[in-house]
């Protein structure tokens, strides 16, 4: 039976991972993750959820045991954070080159050095490159439909590919919600069982990633583009389904908000969505035309749904929890990218706010968009990439 | 206990393999697959395998093959093992083949857990003393005294006892094996097949393009090493350990070949002097007091891993 439950998003990640029957977790913890794994133990024990629970001795083992229960034809789950995550980089190529769908939970959290347990997006955006698909969360809600929706996306045919779902922690992970849990068989019926484009099978003995030469490897590459593209356009029609059937749609790609007539789009990832659309709503009390756009899934960047955006804005501004060190913010270079081709592109502003857990609230957006307004007025961007709020 | 003549014609390392003539590690692959069938899912990491296999879209192994990461063969059979399990594929046996470098040096950490989960897997390391796969680099394995590329006058440590380590995590099963002696290295699979748990079999193999000899002498180099007693065949079976034959009469010192006869066909070795070979003979007779001793331990009944 549907019903609405209150805890946090590391539980409620857990509970999805349950719900989408994972018959193989290996997980090892790591602050701000721990819980998610905890609560998954706390479920393979109590008997409620049948999977194996591997207690790896790393997250590098902890990835590689996906690997390897995903190739032998089981779904597979995981969850860390930050260091967890970096450590696991070298898996997270081989785990999108063998083209194996399986679901990570990724904590948010800054890297160090300096040690930071709080949240930024420098640890999943690090591993922009490695061929995963990237979500990003604005609620424990978002965080439970988006690990299901992630299944149903990575076992499709035309996509086979590993997904990151991000959620900030401490801001989500350990923050509670009330959350609303559809009845396992309508999970069921959305998520079929899980079926491979390929497994390890003693009828089909084959080697598996063994090395290509130069004539094959490029062909290899140019698949896993293919799929990213065709995820472009499915992530929509599964957001769409799942809305239909559960109650919650998120916009796709992009969760946008008030942009229709807007001369200036604040654009966000994560959290940063809800207080941008508090602060949308404070300005165009003040008759401002201002709207806000999350960007729900950063890999594939949703390319063709910000250059839409980009059509009727004036400018568009960019806050960035993570940058690129010697250049900008990462939306920022993504934004100007997508654009840049297109006949009247707005102008680009980039902000960076809330590194290592700085809190941006609707206040500090606020700042941004007004900002922003001005340059805009003026039509330049008068600083490029401006850190919010830096001390003196 | 299979004979020689009792070995299954069956091939499963097909012709047309990548390895160097007279490659060591080939010949133990291929005895691996005579012992085990093949209903087993073989996990290679980066190391010669990764070649022998042969490049896409071909492949010399007759048995489902996962390619993995250098430091990860005992993750990856892990996680292969717990599916399995999900699957009720009981009828399957995973192994892990890993050369030197990716197990007592990358890999060990990956080994080191899933012997402590008690993962039900063999994990074989087989054996060249160096990164064969990368031009003869040095290995924690590599030998004492031995010219690799990066110990162009001889490592100047001795060889990791990884065996040891592993029976320090109290396995059901740790075994010492080499080509040479194929029948024991078959029945050691076959054993280590039929045990619950972490089965851990190390197997010298002689490497003529690393220890740079003769292509044709590697079963002779793998009998000297075994006839000098500088690699003992054994196993711990439970804590109990046993010494195989020949290994079994080398105790006694006499019977030993002197290590010069291992060495000197070997140019890796020709930096090794006269002081060095008697700095070994020490270690080695250190060895082989602790071999008596543990063989002594293990007589009674009630041995068990308390005692190694």
């Amino acid at each position: 039976m549907e019903q609405t439950i209150i805890d946090t998003a590391n539980h409620i990640a857990g509970l999805a991972a349950k719900m989408a029957r994972v018959k193989v977790v290996a997980a090892y913890p790591i602050t701000p993750q721990t819980t998610v794994v905890e609560k998954i133990a706390e479920f393979v024990e109590n008997g409620d959820m049948d999977a194996e629970y591997i207690r790896v001795e790393s997250e590098h083992s902890a990835m590689v045991a996906c690997i390897g229960a995903a190739a032998a034809g089981v779904r597979t789950f995981t969850a860390t954070s930050s260091h967890g995550l970096a450590l696991m980089h070298e898996a997270l190529h081989w785990a999108s080159g063998s083209r194996l769908p399986i679901v990570m939970a990724v904590v948010n959290r800054a890297m160090g050095a300096p040690w930071s347990i709080w949240p930024d997006f420098s640890d999943s955006l690090s591993q922009r490159d490695t061929g995963w698909l990237q979500f990003y969360c604005a609620d424990n809600q978002e965080v439970f439909d988006t690990i299901i929706q992630a299944y149903k996306l990575c076992e499709d045919q035309r996509i086979f590919l590993p997904a990151m779902v991000c959620l900030e922690g401490f801001i989500l992970s350990h923050t509670y919600m009330p959350v609303k849990i559809p009845d396992q068989e309508k999970i069921d019926a959305f998520l079929p069982q899980y079926k491979s484009s390929w497994t390890l099978d003693i009828e089909h003995p084959y080697s598996h990633s063994n090395l290509v030469s130069p004539e094959w490897y490029m062909e290899f590459r140019y698949m896993i583009q293919e799929a990213m593209k065709n995820a472009e356009r499915l992530i929509p029609q599964i957001d769409r389904e799942y809305g239909r059937l559960f109650g919650s749609t998120y916009g796709g790609l992009v969760d946008k908000y008030r942009c229709e007539d807007a001369e200036l789009i604040l654009l966000t990832m994560g959290t940063m969505g809800s207080e941008a659309k508090l602060a949308v709503e404070s300005l165009r009390n003040k008759g401002l035309k201002v709207g806000s756009a999350r960007v729900r899934v950063y890999r594939p960047f949703p390319v063709t749904e910000i250059t839409k955006l980009a059509k009727n804005a004036q400018m568009i501004a960019t806050i960035d929890r993570h940058v690129s060190f010697g250049m900008e913010g990462f939306l920022e270079t993504e934004v100007k990218a997508s654009v840049f081709n297109e006949e009247d592109s707005p102008l680009v502003a980039g902000f960076i706010a809330g590194l290592g857990g700085r809190d941006v609230t609707s206040e500090t957006i606020e700042k941004i968009a007004r900002k922003s307004l001005k340059w805009m007025q003026k039509g330049k961007v008068e600083k490029t990439t401006e850190w919010v709020d830096l001390r003196e | 206990m299979v004979t020689i003549k009792e070995l299954p014609k069956e091939e499963y390392l097909l012709k047309g393999h990548a390895a160097c003539a007279g490659c060591g590690p080939a010949i133990a692959l291929r005895l691996l697959f005579k012992a085990l069938g093949n209903k087993i899912f073989l996990v290679v990491p980066a190391c010669c395998t990764t070649v022998i296999q042969g490049p896409y879209p071909y492949t010399s192994s007759a048995v489902p093959l996962q390619n993995i990461l250098f430091e990860s063969t005992a993750a990856a059979s892990s996680g292969i093992v717990a599916a399995l399990r999900q699957l009720k594929r009981d009828d399957i046996t995973v192994v892990g083949w890993a050369g030197d470098g990716g197990t007592v040096d990358i890999g060990i950490q990956a080994l080191s857990g899933a012997a402590e989960r008690e993962t039900n897997f063999i994990y074989i390391c087989y054996d060249n003393e160096a990164y064969g796969n990368t031009g003869m680099q040095r290995s924690g394995a590599t030998p004492y005294g031995a010219w690799t590329t990066t110990t162009p006058s001889g490592k100047q440590e001795r060889k990791k006892d990884m065996p040891m380590i592993m029976a320090a995590h109290r396995i059901p099963y740790v075994a010492t094996a080499c080509p040479s002696f194929p029948v024991d290295l078959v029945n050691k699979l076959r054993k280590a097949k039929e045990i619950k748990g972490t089965k851990y079999i190390h197997i010298l193999a002689p490497c003529p393009t690393g220890w740079r000899y003769d292509a044709s002498k590697t079963v002779e180099l793998g009998k000297l090493a075994v006839q000098t007693g500088l690699w003992a065949l054994y196993e711990i079976e439970n804590g109990k350990f046993k010494l195989d034959s020949p290994s079994d009469r080398l105790i006694d010192r006499s019977k030993r070949k002197p290590v010069r006869d291992y060495f000197t066909p070997q140019a890796r070795f020709r930096n090794v002097t006269d002081q060095d070979i008697k700095r070994i003979e020490q270690w080695l007779d250190e060895d082989w007091e602790r071999y008596r001793r543990l063989v002594a331990d293990s007589a009674s009944d009630s041995a068990s891993y308390g005692k190694i």
